[in-house]
């Protein structure tokens, strides 16, 4: 394995801070330099891991960036049809209900095609956690325009810029399950920054714990970059995404347990 | 007073040279090299290792996990 070191004496065992976690594999991830996906597969995998939950788990993997997550996550995994990532989840935790059981979905697969599952499992109060990478675009397919696109965002079929009038007004999936009685937990997070991605964590081990009570739909938004879909760099990327997509999608959690908000 | 002194391991073949560690660094450590991997990237390297603090701060942005960080005290 090549590798690059800094002071070579501060290196053994005993000083190490940070690991990449057991829980992924050594296959080098498929997705572009800088995308969110990445950070959110490994905290997620780092949370397994501390959990203790890498033979607990059972994740389904969705249709688009991230349907070969099986490859990049040692856990048990199914494959789901293109949006049908919470039905399938609902039936494994109904038939095994002590396994923790998440779906790991995009914008095209959760806010589009598969509007109906979603919302009727948030709806049913499955007993399972939903993460929703939000980058605004379907990224790959080619960067095409997708629900979650913000009015004016350029895309290879809204070349001008998205416009509402012709082109409809974006869906807020967060703020539409938040309102469900079903959802117990609801968040919106991002992995850009250090800071950013230590709070994702926490919201992410909050699900894991609520999962283990039997609290109902947990669901956290991770509002992510797609360099490649929007052509940038991975660093403007990230700021574009704090300075245009933060003001439509504001971070922060939108559903707390009610035991919790006293 | 105790100083803190970082290091950081960067796994060359697996970085992808994205620079989000590089921006993320509160220190300065660490620049992208003029050479690049088998795949083309030119990759994160530790260019002022005497700065490093190990707050893992670039391994934990790290879209693709190739950075390890060891901390101490002198």
């Amino acid at each position: 394995m090549a590798e690059i070191t800094g002071i070579k004496e501060i290196i053994r065992p005993e000083n190490l801070v940070y690991k990449r976690t057991k829980v992924m594999t050594d296959s080098i991830l498929s997705y572009c330099p800088g995308c969110g996906h990445g950070t959110a597969h490994r905290i997620l995998a780092e949370i397994i891991d501390e959990e203790g939950l890498q033979s607990e788990t059972i994740g389904v993997s969705p249709v688009g960036c991230a349907v070969l997550m099986y490859n990049f996550l040692d856990i048990d995994c199914q494959e789901a049809a293109h949006g049908r990532a919470p039905a399938v989840a609902t039936g494994i935790k109904r038939l095994l209900p002590d396994k923790f059981v998440f779906t790991y979905q995009g914008d095209g697969d959760l806010a589009a095609i598969g509007t109906a599952e979603t919302i009727h499992t948030c709806n049913r109060g499955e007993n399972i956690l939903m993460i929703f990478i939000n980058n605004g675009i379907y990224g790959m397919t080619g960067g095409q325009m997708a629900p979650t696109t913000i009015p004016g965002m350029r895309s290879s079929t809204s070349p001008y810029g998205r416009d509402v009038k012709i082109m409809g007004n974006p869906l807020k999936m967060t703020d539409i399950v938040a309102t469900l009685p079903g959802t117990y937990y609801v968040t919106r997070q991002s992995v850009h920054t250090p800071a950013n991605v230590r709070k994702t964590k926490k919201a992410m081990r909050k699900a894991v714990q609520y999962q283990k009570l039997n609290r109902g739909t947990c669901f956290i938004e991770i509002v992510s970059n797609c360099p490649s879909g929007w052509k940038m760099t991975p660093v403007e990327s990230n700021k574009w995404m704090e300075e245009n997509m933060f003001p439509y999608y504001p971070l922060g959690d939108l559903k707390i347990p009610a035991e919790e908000s006293v | 007073m105790a100083k803190v002194k970082g290091s950081i391991v960067v796994n060359i073949e697996k970085c992808k040279g994205c620079e989000v560690c590089m921006v993320s660094c509160p220190t300065g450590t660490i620049a992208m090299a003029r050479e690049v991997n088998s795949k083309g990237y030119n990759y994160a390297w530790p260019a002022n290792p005497d700065l490093c603090i190990g707050c893992a701060n670039c391994a934990i942005v790290c879209p693709d996990g190739v950075i390890t960080v060891y901390k101490t005290k002198i």
